[in-house]
């Protein structure tokens, strides 16, 4: 299981948690798992999140893959200028 | 985790200033930007545009417009897909592209298109529009942040906020964000001192120099060409599809040169309006725009409203770090409230820090990206209150900044630990640098700031095509905003071995390469950096493969030194070298043309950190602010072409003064921008600057092959808060709205 | 209103057009003389990127109407330099990467041109107020002071 933590705002979708627990292999697998566990987090992940895997900033790639003790945060989605 | 093959040292070109490949088109006026394509049987487009910032449209009429001699063809909103729904998730935003470039029922904002009309002369395309018959139904506006969250206020469009907006908001909040970690009340209990303040930028314009422009041509048969000056066109490839009913593939898209983007030039405005007129008229058509609509109705940014509560130990130690973020992105969410909140503390390594960032919808122009979003604004406020801080517990304020900057597996305001990151040797840069222990003179006054950027990776697609006489030929999909070809060919140069004018860079069109990511985020030099560097090992790799069949050996046993072929060792077998001209001037019959490419979406773009030094002196009876010395010291990882790094570097530090100093939106009491133009919109001139020192720190990014992080947009992060520190230094009182312009300077020292 | 026939001198080639009154001769140089040089940043006199010469006179060509143009001489970017050879300004320039976008570029070659024409020894202030007319947003100015003042140290010299 993947620990995937949520930023603040996220809690009230996740059941108040802002830490859960996740079986996935990569960053796609994760953001299709949490769709299915909380499904209040759909809207937000289809707008477009940005994953943090071990401090690597993933913008929008889904093939990242992530292991059991990676450190995973979901971000707002990243845009520049 | 840093690329196995990453190069730290031993460059022989890379690092070094040749002269850039466009240079002698762009000094000899032949270079072509968005304006300069012309095309046989050419029509001239304009736009009309509201002059209502919120208004219902109950009747709009054509029929006079169209009778005017010349006019070919005249489009409104009906012209446009009619698949575009309003939706949620990522179809919401082509909707709100889609709203944008031409208005449905409403109009959200002075300057908003309502229709546009196709002419055979630009003047006869002007006299039209002024035929155009709106009728309008004036409502309430709203164009301060602050009062449209207040309760009463006009609501710009119902029904845009999401999920994340907590109840008890009204409907112009669009967007919220929260985040942080640890106890910020336990942190306060813990400082001797806190400061609470709040802050205020207006919006400002990126600036450019080149007003958007483009020439299209599109047929009923549904295939089309655009010309445009863009950051991204094959994103506007994307997009046009959708808006026009075409099938991607049938539209290309060629960027011309771009004369400045910075952001500004990542989304449509004109160039969907074009191809309606091309298609309905059956010919070309050509549409730039003017200076005036480029400020009423392309992408500013925000303007924001900010509360910062920092507490603080005597010792420096930031004990808390709390802000309030609120931004409008004028009539359609989008405003960076999030990235802004994300931004505010990234410098610090804080055990309690709490942000929360609002997205507001207002009756202004769409904002869109300038440099950094948001983070300049976030910098602005968070810098200035630690400035306070230590003046306020006699801290030295570098010193305080290195007691408390991230290093390596902090923990991020934003969540995550830093991998590898340059802040604390730009901090410690600052402290050594001649500027910081110059002597002052009364009335002048030093302010420091640091400022913090993410950039990103995106999806990136190179070719590299090798030239029988043994030169190379590389297409790249990110047009050049800052000086990329130059840095692209040195890489291939390195990777290849053969001189660097040898290779020549193009930013190939949409029907020549994969998807490319716009031109953003910092992200050139890193990810077209990084395929081309992927490219050219591909090429050698093909190029090994030839050796090896020349010489009879397995591929394994053929490495590529200094441009040639050689083998491996001595088991591989006694051969000359073959140079990379040798294997390729009879490719054709060894095998067939030499290509190598890359197409990915590369992740792993490094964070970059920057620290400002800056000299200001107030003339109290005018109020106006001379900028006397400005030091820009800024981490880039690995700097390809150090004089091209060197002009970000400068040239976000010049925007800075500027968003400082002097520019901002002026609306009136009647929601219209008051001043759309150069002159009141005052951006800096050569008479208002320094020179502007810069330092070059290079902590390596482990995701890039030779480290590159990107620079382009961390240079406008400090410059905010730096010059108001410095400001509010020489002036004896601290300034909390941007820009810090005489009236405001004035009227604050005589409030004193 | 009808078109006005135009007879002028641009970079030494006497040359026609028609244009309407309205048209300026930022319009004429550019739609009618293919000379897209000049470029059209604000329309209003603000930004000098339409700087040109006018019977040795620098102006904006925005401000100027193309009908005004009659019988005069008029310099613009693609005059400036002979044949193959560059000028030495547009040399000092790419050599200190004295512009990154170029938009601005050509009028502010035609600027300072006409500065060393008229002071072969400005002072860093002099650049910096003689190009106060010319807006760049891309440099911050520093690289392009450098590369004048550099080009005026060499052009004394040769001298």
């Amino acid at each position: 299981m993947v620990q995937v933590n949520l930023w603040a705002g996220l809690r009230r979708f996740a059941d108040g948690k802002d830490t859960v627990e996740i079986k996935a292999q990569n960053v796609g697998e994760i953001l299709n798992a949490l769709e299915n566990k909380y499904p209040e987090l759909k809207e937000i992940i289809e707008a477009g999140v940005s994953v943090s895997v071990d401090g690597k900033i993933i913008a929008s790639g889904l093939t990242e893959p992530v292991y059991e003790d990676s450190e995973v945060f979901l971000l707002q989605q990243l845009k520049g200028g | 985790m840093a690329l196995d093959d990453q190069r730290k040292s031993g460059f022989k070109f890379v690092g070094t200033r040749p002269n850039r490949p466009d240079g002698m088109d762009k000094v000899t006026g032949r270079a072509k930007f968005g304006a300069d394509m012309y095309a046989p049987g050419m029509l001239h487009g304009a736009i009309l545009r509201s002059p209502h910032a919120h208004a219902k449209i109950n009747k709009l009429d054509v029929s006079r417009a169209e009778k005017l001699k010349g006019v070919k063809a005249i489009v409104t909103r009906a012209d446009f897909s009619k698949k575009i729904n309003f939706t949620s998730g990522k179809d919401l935003e082509t909707w709100n592209v889609l709203e944008n470039i031409m208005a449905g029922e409403k109009v959200l904002y002075d300057g908003h298109a309502v229709a546009a009309v196709a002419a055979t002369s630009a003047l006869v395309a002007r006299d039209a529009i002024k035929l155009i018959e709106v009728q309008y139904e004036i409502l309430p506006h709203v164009t301060d942040v602050d009062a449209a969250m207040a309760k009463g206020a006009p609501i710009v469009r119902e029904g845009v906020a999401d999920k994340s907006v907590p109840e008890g908001l009204n409907s112009n909040v669009a967007r919220y964000h929260e985040s942080g970690h640890g106890d910020v009340e336990v942190g306060f209990k813990e400082a001797d001192l806190i400061v609470e303040d709040s802050f205020k930028t207006e919006a400002t314009h990126q600036g450019y120099i080149e007003p958007h422009a483009c020439l299209a041509t599109l047929g009923n048969d549904g295939k089309g060409e655009l010309w445009c000056t863009t950051q991204g066109h094959f994103y506007f490839q994307k997009i046009c599809a959708a808006l026009l009913d075409l099938e991607t593939s049938q539209l290309r898209v060629t960027a011309s040169e771009i004369g400045g983007g910075f952001g500004g030039k990542t989304t449509v405005f004109v160039e969907p309006v074009a191809l309606a007129l091309s298609r309905k008229s059956n010919r070309p058509v050509k549409l730039v725009m003017s200076r005036s609509e480029v400020f009423r109705a392309t992408g500013p940014t925000s303007s924001t409203s900010m509360d910062i509560k920092i507490g603080m130990k005597k010792d420096g130690t930031i004990t808390a770090g709390q802000g309030t973020f609120r931004l409008q992105g004028g009539a359609f969410p989008g405003a960076p409230g999030d990235l802004t909140a994300m931004c505010a503390f990234a410098p610090y390594s804080l055990k309690n820090v709490h942000q929360i960032g609002y997205d507001v919808l207002t009756n202004r122009p769409k904002q869109a990206a300038y440099r950094a979003p948001g983070s300049p604004m976030a910098a602005f406020a968070v810098e200035s209150v630690i400035d306070e801080l230590c003046k306020k517990l006699n801290l030295d304020p570098i010193e305080v900044r290195l007691k408390n900057a991230s290093r390596k597996g902090t923990k991020a305001s934003f969540g995550p630990k830093f991998d590898e990151i340059g802040l604390v040797e730009t901090l410690e840069a600052a402290k050594e640098h001649p500027h910081y222990s110059a002597p002052l003179k009364v009335g002048q006054g030093r302010g420091i700031s640091c400022g913090f950027w993410f950039n990103f990776g995106g999806e990136t697609a190179v070719s590299l095509a090798l030239s029988e006489d043994g030169t190379a030929q590389i297409s790249v999909g990110t047009p050049d905003i800052g000086g990329s070809r130059s840095s692209m060919a040195l890489m291939a140069a390195e990777e290849l071995g053969i001189p660097y004018d040898h290779i020549r860079c193009t930013i190939a069109d949409t029907a020549t390469l994969g998807y490319n990511e716009i031109s953003h985020g910092s992200r050139v030099t890193y990810a077209s950096g990084l395929a081309t560097i992927k490219a050219a090992k591909d090429a050698i790799n093909k190029l090994s493969k030839r050796a090896a069949d020349k010489w009879g050996i397995p591929k394994e046993a053929v490495k590529w030194e200094d441009g040639c072929a050689v083998p491996s060792g001595p088991n591989a077998g006694n051969f000359q070298p073959l140079s990379l001209k040798d294997l390729t001037k009879n490719m054709g019959k060894t095998g067939g043309p030499i290509v190598g490419h890359f197409e990915a979406t590369p992740e792993g773009a490094g964070v970059s950190f920057a620290t400002h030094i800056v000299d200001a002196e107030v003339d109290p009876d005018t109020g106006k602010t001379k900028i006397l010395r400005y030091t820009v010291i800024q981490d880039a990882g690995k700097a390809i072409h150090p004089s091209y790094v060197e002009g970000q570097y400068q040239g976000g530090a010049a925007q800075g003064i500027g968003w400082a100093l002097n520019e901002e939106y002026i609306y009136g009491s009647d929601g219209r921008l008051q001043n759309a133009g150069f002159l009141d919109y005052r951006i800096p001139l050569a008479s208002d600057l320094p020179m502007i020192d810069t330092v070059i720190v290079e902590v390596p990014n482990p995701g890039h092959p030779y480290g590159v992080r990107g620079v382009g947009e961390t240079s406008i992060c400090p410059p905010l808060a730096a010059i108001a520190n410095a400001v509010s230094a020489a002036a004896g009182i601290r300034l909390r709205e941007l820009p810090m312009s005489p009236p405001r300077i004035v009227a604050a020292l005589n409030g004193k | 209103m009808s078109n006005i026939h135009v007879n002028t001198i641009v970079n030494g080639d006497e040359v026609g057009f028609l244009c309407d009154p309205r048209e300026t001769l930022l319009d004429c140089l550019r739609d009618k003389l293919s000379l897209t040089g000049a470029k059209e940043g604000c329309g209003t006199g603000d930004c000098g990127s339409c700087s040109v010469k006018l019977d040795g006179r620098l102006v904006c060509s925005c401000l100027v109407l193309g009908a005004e143009a009659e019988g005069k001489k008029i310099e613009t970017i693609e005059g400036m330099s002979r044949d193959e050879k560059l000028h030495p300004l547009q040399e000092k320039f790419i050599e200190h990467a004295a512009l990154q976008c170029g938009i601005c570029t050509p009028g502010i070659l035609v600027a300072t041109k006409a500065l060393l024409e008229k002071n072969p020894n400005p002072s860093e202030t002099e650049v910096r107020y003689w190009l106060a007319g010319n807006l760049c947003r891309c440099t911050g100015y520093d690289k392009i002071i450098r590369a004048v003042l550099d080009t005026a140290a060499d052009l004394r010299e040769a001298k």
